[in-house]
């Protein structure tokens, strides 16, 4: 076994310990706390498959994650307030129940990522990274000025929503939820990276012309490879918004999609626990530094500074000793 | 919706995309010469205006608030180049993202500790506040109209620069060819500072100018970044002329769009509608206008590399 | 003749005012390696990118087993039976050696877009691989990191990649280029056992290998082909020898 499996399973060990104990210790907080690591690593796990297997820089994927955030403010909002979503040509009901707000959640923001991917990755490098930013900024615009729901002040929901079989109000049952989530994705992007797909979309990353040569299409692997990492990104925000009971703009912001690649590339980029331990060093910082100072960011920015100047491969690469995720 | 209202709408639109011109001119020359994507640029344009309103509200003088915010920021700009940037010169995009990234939270959250949350504000000088009367009986703001100016002088003034100037020798030179510029005897990383450093100052001019009619306060530079951005695409990474064109088309749009998009749909809907999804759809002028580009020419409309 | 597999029809392309390209009509015949040799600056390079799509002609066209693939990209040349190898190695550096081989069978098989099964369990595409590999002498390195190859050794992957596509004309671009006199021996060696399998259009320098090799031999100087034959007419034309055999014969 390698160090960095070791490591990864020290990780898994930990995320279901920890909340564990906090249950039996009766610290709600520190459930919260995990929960939150937990949404964010898929979120940034989402990023992951576009960014370091695909080499996609994008700057955008708040987009996703807002999308899914509001297909869940919006159902569960004319849920609680017995409003049809849509009434013509037939009626469309709100909805309370997580799984149909999930597969709202994956197929807007899958669609949004055709779409953005299509127009996107006709260009590379740096353009790619400021369209990416323009379009989440487009995003962000358009939910302030959508005063339907919200507008700036974005959409509250009263009760957490429902999921078969458990109550997701007790935070250690949502808690399980988010975090069975987060394996199935890890499960999934594990099979991605090893899969002909996978294979492909990150030789074309190091090797454009090669990939054409053997008769394949890098704009085709990358574009699938944006939507699927957008439906991830995109159930995440579903669940972050559950979790906060509350969607705003916010979730849209630039910051937000610098914030999720932060934390991947904070783990370690092209590692399929990067994004995990990325979330969780994150949520910790933002947890005791926030606490020692209000200007927390300073720190994190020096942090990140510091990790990207000198530290290659991330938290993951500098203690597994192996600087490049492959090979 | 008059004749008067539209030529005030395109004076503001011009007076939008001029100060856009100054930061995506910056960002451009960056880009094209030492090949660095700067997400930090907003932060110098913040820094600009924090210095002018500084400094105007420590002596009142607005001359001396802008000669404040071009130094503030151009020293803030070759301080950053020579302890940071340069070393991202031979990295890759995401590293450059992600190190001026994080320039952005420690400007940001210094400038806050400094300054605190609360807004400061710039007032317009004197001389230049109140409306002047144009040529057909229009008032438009004499401050705004001065803002147009300045735009267009400091673009012909970078377009002499580039074109007849040694440095702007250098800098075309550095453009095209990197190697030739070290064989040709130049001090390559003075002239990186350099570059840096006229970048930062032109966010800083466009930041003091613009503090006067907005608020000056931590965060006002990201969106404007963030359009700047939509320029460079829709005119050319790289393009000066590009970036004044674009800057022009963005500014416009903008404008125009939200005076006129919710107009518009007026004829089609009823008018509580029409204002609420006009404005929605004024929001995405820009960016739709920056999509079709891509359509057409995803180089942009001056731009030759991808 | 219809055992012609590649043919280019008067293919023309200015940059500008330099004529790289002018007027060149080639084929390539079952069964043969056809060289093209030339002068730095003859536009050969040029050539190979129209030929394999990576540059459109501005006149002409380009036929391969009678389909016209003028307009088609890349990767659809090489689905249409096209392999090529490259001047400059372009290879997944970060991958293991095998992982390159696989690639090229996952273009092959168009297995491209299967999400789930782990590429390095699939039988099929393992066998093609491992065939390749071993054909070339690369089985030995199958694990090891390509960046960590000898630039010997990436030149044989090259072929390897090609050879899983089970091409029906294979397009090299100096396959000697930098291998040495032992290495290249073995290369030219190993060239001429394949062209029973598909015939060979032949970029390279090395003269020794080419006049070894080749059926027929055409010489590109400043974008026109100023002659065409065997090994025999090419060595003995004095239009050749004036223009680019000069300094060497």
């Amino acid at each position: 076994m390698t160090r960095e499996n070791g490591l990864n399973m020290l990780i898994v060990a930990g995320l279901v310990l920890v909340p564990l104990w906090a249950f039996f210790a009766d610290e709600p907080f520190t459930i919260t706390l995990a929960t939150r690591a937990v949404i964010l690593a898929m979120a940034a796990v989402g990023l992951n498959i576009a960014l370091g297997l695909g080499g996609l820089i994008s700057l955008g994927h708040a987009v996703f994650f807002g999308l899914g955030g509001y297909a869940m403010g919006i159902l569960a909002y004319h849920a609680q307030t017995y409003t049809p979503f849509v009434e013509w040509p037939f009626v469309i009901e709100g909805t309370k129940s997580m799984p149909i707000i999930w597969l709202v959640a994956v197929v807007m923001s899958s669609l949004a990522a055709f779409v953005i991917g299509l127009l996107s990755l006709r260009t590379s490098g740096a353009y790619f990274i400021m369209i990416t930013l323009a379009f989440g900024q487009m995003f962000f615009f358009f939910s302030i000025s959508w005063s339907a729901y919200g507008g700036e002040d974005g959409v509250s929901i009263y009760l957490r929503n429902g999921f078969p079989g458990l109550n997701t109000l007790a935070p250690i049952q949502f808690y399980g939820l988010c975090f069975g989530l987060l394996m199935l994705v890890l499960l999934f992007a594990s099979l991605l990276a090893r899969s002909p797909f996978g294979l492909a979309l990150n030789a074309a990353r190091q090797s454009e012309q090669r990939v054409q040569a053997v008769g394949m299409m890098p704009f085709r692997l990358r574009l699938a490879a944006f939507v699927i990492s957008g439906a991830i990104t995109g159930l995440a925000g579903a669940l972050f918004a559950d979790l906060n009971r509350f969607v705003s703009p916010a979730m849209f912001s630039w910051q937000m999609s610098g914030e999720i690649m932060i934390l991947v590339i904070l783990g370690g980029v092209g590692r399929l626990y990067g994004p995990v331990v990325g979330a969780i060093v994150y949520v910790m910082l933002e947890h005791v530094l926030g606490d020692l100072s209000d200007y927390w960011h300073i720190y994190l920015g020096v942090l990140l500074l510091l990790v990207v100047l000198f530290v290659k491969g991330g938290i993951i690469g500098a203690v597994s000793g192996r600087r490049t995720a492959h090979g | 919706m008059s004749l008067l209202l539209l030529i005030e709408q395109v004076l503001n639109g011009l007076q939008f995309g001029v100060m856009l011109f100054l930061m995506a001119a910056g960002l451009t020359l960056i880009f094209g010469v030492m090949g660095l994507i700067n997400l930090a640029h907003g932060s110098l344009y913040m820094i600009g205006a924090f210095c002018a309103a500084a400094v105007a509200g420590a002596t009142g003088s607005f001359v001396l608030a802008l000669v404040a915010a071009l130094a503030g920021a151009a020293i803030a700009g070759a301080l950053v180049e020579i302890l940071v940037i340069r070393r991202l010169y031979g990295k890759d995009h995401l590293d450059q993202v992600l190190a001026t990234f994080a320039l952005i939270l420690i400007f940001s959250e210094g400038t806050r500790w400094l300054f605190g949350s609360f807004p400061l504000f710039l007032d317009v000088p004197d001389a230049l506040s109140g409306p002047v009367t144009l040529p057909g009986g229009i008032e438009y703001p004499f401050y705004r109209l001065t803002l147009i100016a300045v735009g267009l002088m400091v673009a012909l003034g970078l377009f002499l620069l580039i074109s007849r100037t040694r440095i702007g020798i250098q800098i075309r030179a550095g453009e095209n060819d990197r190697e030739m510029i070290a064989a040709l005897g130049v001090d390559i990383g003075r002239l990186y500072t350099i570059v840096f450093a006229l970048g930062a100052a032109l966010a800083g001019l466009a930041g003091a100018l613009v503090g006067a009619i907005q608020s000056v306060q931590v965060g006002m530079g990201e969106p404007v970044l963030i359009l700047a951005f939509v320029v460079i695409v829709i005119g050319g990474i790289g393009s000066i002329k590009g970036a004044l064109v674009g800057a022009l088309l963005v500014g416009l749009t903008n404008t125009l769009g939200g005076i006129f998009l919710p107009e518009v749909m007026k004829l089609f809907m009823e008018p509580a509608v029409a204002t609420s999804v006009g404005a929605s759809l004024a929001s995405m002028a820009i960016y739709i206008l920056m999509a079709a580009v891509l359509i057409l020419k995803p180089t942009g409309l001056f731009g030759a590399r991808v | 003749m219809d055992d012609v597999v590649l043919e280019t029809r008067g293919l023309c392309k200015n940059y500008g005012a330099l004529e790289v390209s002018k007027n060149i009509s080639l084929t390539l015949r079952k069964g043969e390696v056809h060289a093209v040799i030339g002068p730095n600056g003859a536009g050969k390079s040029t050539l190979i990118h129209q030929i394999c799509g990576t540059v459109r002609p501005d006149f002409g066209s380009i036929y391969l087993l009678d389909e016209d693939v003028t307009q088609k990209p890349v990767d659809a040349r090489s689905k249409a039976g096209l392999a090529r190898t490259f001047q400059v190695s372009a290879l997944a550096m970060e991958d293991t050696v095998l992982e390159n081989v696989v690639l090229g069978c996952v273009g092959a098989s168009g297995k491209a877009f299967r999400l789930f099964q782990p590429v390095l369990t699939d039988r099929d595409l393992l066998e093609t691989a491992h065939i390749a590999l071993e054909r070339v002498g690369l089985e030995d390195v199958a694990e090891k990191r390509t960046a960590d190859l000898s630039h010997g050794q990436r030149r044989q992957l090259e072929v390897a990649i090609a050879l899983t596509l089970a091409p029906k004309a294979f397009v090299m671009d100096e396959p000697m280029a930098g291998l040495g006199a032992e290495g290249s021996k073995r290369m030219t060696g190993f060239l001429d056992t394949l062209r029973a399998e598909a015939p060979i259009l032949l970029v390279e320098h090395d003269m020794d290998a080419v006049f070894a090799l080749a059926d027929r031999i055409s010489v590109l100087v400043y974008g026109s082909i100023i002659a065409s034959g065997t090994v025999e007419e090419i060595r003995s034309d004095p239009g050749v020898r004036e223009a680019y055999l000069g300094d060497e014969a």
